[in-house]
């Protein structure tokens, strides 16, 4: 029997009074994988992963993750989830080791201290750990987001453009790492994401958005044939300047 | 996992205590800021009730009264002020959307912002009260037993504003910023501070007596000046004051569910 899926999306729908941000989307995340969540802006990325959160109320439709519903039982279930944004900072005058012992009490650590260790060794933070996390370069600050968001071991992992404003070099580092964490822990991960490099390297399916709708939704090798391209690039600038809806036509 | 996620936990509710700790640790400017107004503010209303006592029969009857009235006015409008600012010290640091994600209750994060508030008013207010027993012999720890009811009254007074301009931020970001500031000091003549409730229109002593801090000051005022503890006035505080908290609570809860009706926590800036 297939394991029950990490995230199920039923008919999600947001509306605001004049937009609707999220137009009847439906999808289902199995446990282990690595989805790649696509879209311009406005494209409704950041509004299905903060449904996904319970941030936001969905107008309709149903988010479960981990088999909790979370619109309704969010609770039961957020200290088994994380995320990490460039939209959200962790407090600057803490010191890192301050931010993560703070947030591994928050979602309920058992041995702060070591897990601290732990996870400074993995993302290279130990000669960082007692300086104040304003003062750390974009990049520090970015590993020091990714430890705030791994320090409960997460079996889902929301990511909204986890490599932005990193340099080249910064942004690979992340992404293995990611890959590994995924790989060792056996955990969902969802990524948000303008950077088509990142999500050709790292997710085995994508999702892609545009005006709040699902146009499609596949492996990245499947969509590089299926839309006769070389690169997700491409792919996706033929999603968002409508030429989808002329090759469909087409076949 | 020690910590049950669905329960209350004390331990969520301690690590952002210690959050706030940090970070007042942190900045000895924020720790200034705590002594700084209560101690002008006395000062000011001390030196002014030294000088109308010498000049009035009544005042010198009534040694204390303004000192007393300023002290308790600050309880009040500084345990209101540690809750939110500790509050928006999140908004500040775009922490909010960290917290609003992770297993934190609004009932814990609520917890947390009350001790907070006690603990910022100790800070600023114990030296401050020392002060005046220096400057002006004024003791308010001689108030004994009414100084634990005028306190609890005036901090559920203050808790009760703070959760509620939290809630009003929360839905309406920065922009509402300004009622964190600004809101208490439409209570100041309004709960008759310095001044007994006769003196108002009688139309606005009704809305006086609505005001949970109204019972308290004039309680001191019957304290300090008749030497007498009005219980059923702080029993009647108490009342009122319940209600305010549990009016408090639930416009919190409408404004946060607003708030994510309407993906307001997506745009946490002005």
């Amino acid at each position: 029997m297939p394991a029950a899926p990490a995230i199920v999306v039923d008919h999600l729908v947001k509306a605001y009074r004049n937009v609707i941000a999220v137009d009847d989307i439906s999808f289902s995340l199995a446990p282990g994988s690595i989805t790649g969540l696509l879209g311009g802006n406005g494209a409704g990325k950041t509004t299905t992963i903060a449904m996904i959160m319970g941030l936001v109320i969905p107008t309709s439709g149903v988010v479960t993750v981990l088999g909790i519903d979370i619109a309704r039982h969010r609770h039961r279930v957020l200290h088994r989830m994380n995320f990490e944004s460039p939209y959200v900072e962790m407090p600057m005058r803490l010191t890192i080791r301050q931010n993560l012992k703070v947030f591994g009490m928050l979602y309920g650590v058992d041995d702060i201290a070591g897990r601290i260790a732990q996870i400074a060794a993995e993302l290279e933070l130990i000669d960082l750990l007692d300086r104040p996390t304003g003062k750390l370069s974009a990049g520090q600050k970015t590993r020091v987001s990714l430890a705030k968001a791994l320090i409960n071991r997460p079996e889902v992992l929301l990511l909204d453009e986890p490599t932005a404003s990193l340099d080249p070099d910064t942004a690979d580092w992340v992404r293995g790492h990611l890959d590994r964490y995924r790989r060792e822990r056996g955990a969902t991960l969802l990524i948000a994401s303008h950077n088509m490099t990142e999500v050709e390297r790292l997710c085995e399916r994508v999702i892609i958005m545009k005006g709040g709708r699902i146009e499609d939704d596949d492996t990245p090798q499947s969509l590089l044939a299926r839309y006769g391209r070389h690169t997700l690039e491409e792919v996706f600038l033929d999603v968002a300047r409508g030429r989808r809806a002329a090759w469909v036509a087409a076949q | 996992m020690t910590t049950s996620p669905i329960t209350y936990s004390p331990r969520r509710v301690a690590a952002m205590v210690l959050r706030y700790w940090y970070l007042l640790r942190s900045s000895w400017p924020r720790l200034v800021e705590l002594v700084y107004w209560p101690t002008v503010q006395m000062l000011m209303w001390g030196f002014l009730q030294l000088y109308i006592g010498q000049n009035a029969t009544f005042f010198a009857r009534a040694s204390g009264v303004f000192i007393g009235a300023v002290i308790l006015w600050d309880i009040l409008f500084r345990g209101q002020l540690g809750f939110s600012i500790s509050f928006l010290e999140e908004m500040y640091a775009r922490n909010l959307g960290n917290l609003m994600m992770s297993p934190l209750r609004a009932s814990e994060f609520i917890t947390a912002l009350m001790i907070m508030s006690i603990v910022r008013l100790a800070i600023g207010m114990v030296p401050v009260t020392l002060l005046a027993v220096a400057f002006f012999g004024f003791n308010l720890y001689g108030l004994g037993l009414a100084l634990a009811a005028f306190f609890a009254n005036l901090i559920l007074t203050s808790w009760s504003v703070g959760i509620f301009v939290s809630g009003l931020v929360i839905r309406n970001g920065l922009g509402a910023e300004t009622f964190a500031w600004s809101i208490m000091f439409l209570l100041l003549p309004l709960a008759c501070v310095y001044y007994p409730v006769a003196v108002l229109p009688g139309f606005l002593q009704a809305v006086a007596w609505l005001l949970p801090p109204t019972y308290v000051f004039e309680g001191m005022r019957a304290l300090m000046i008749d030497q007498v503890f009005r219980a059923d006035l702080m029993a009647q505080a108490l009342g009122l004051n319940v209600v305010l908290f549990v009016a408090a609570v639930i416009a919190f809860r409408i404004l946060v569910d607003t708030a994510r009706q309407q993906g307001a926590l997506l745009q946490m800036g002005e």
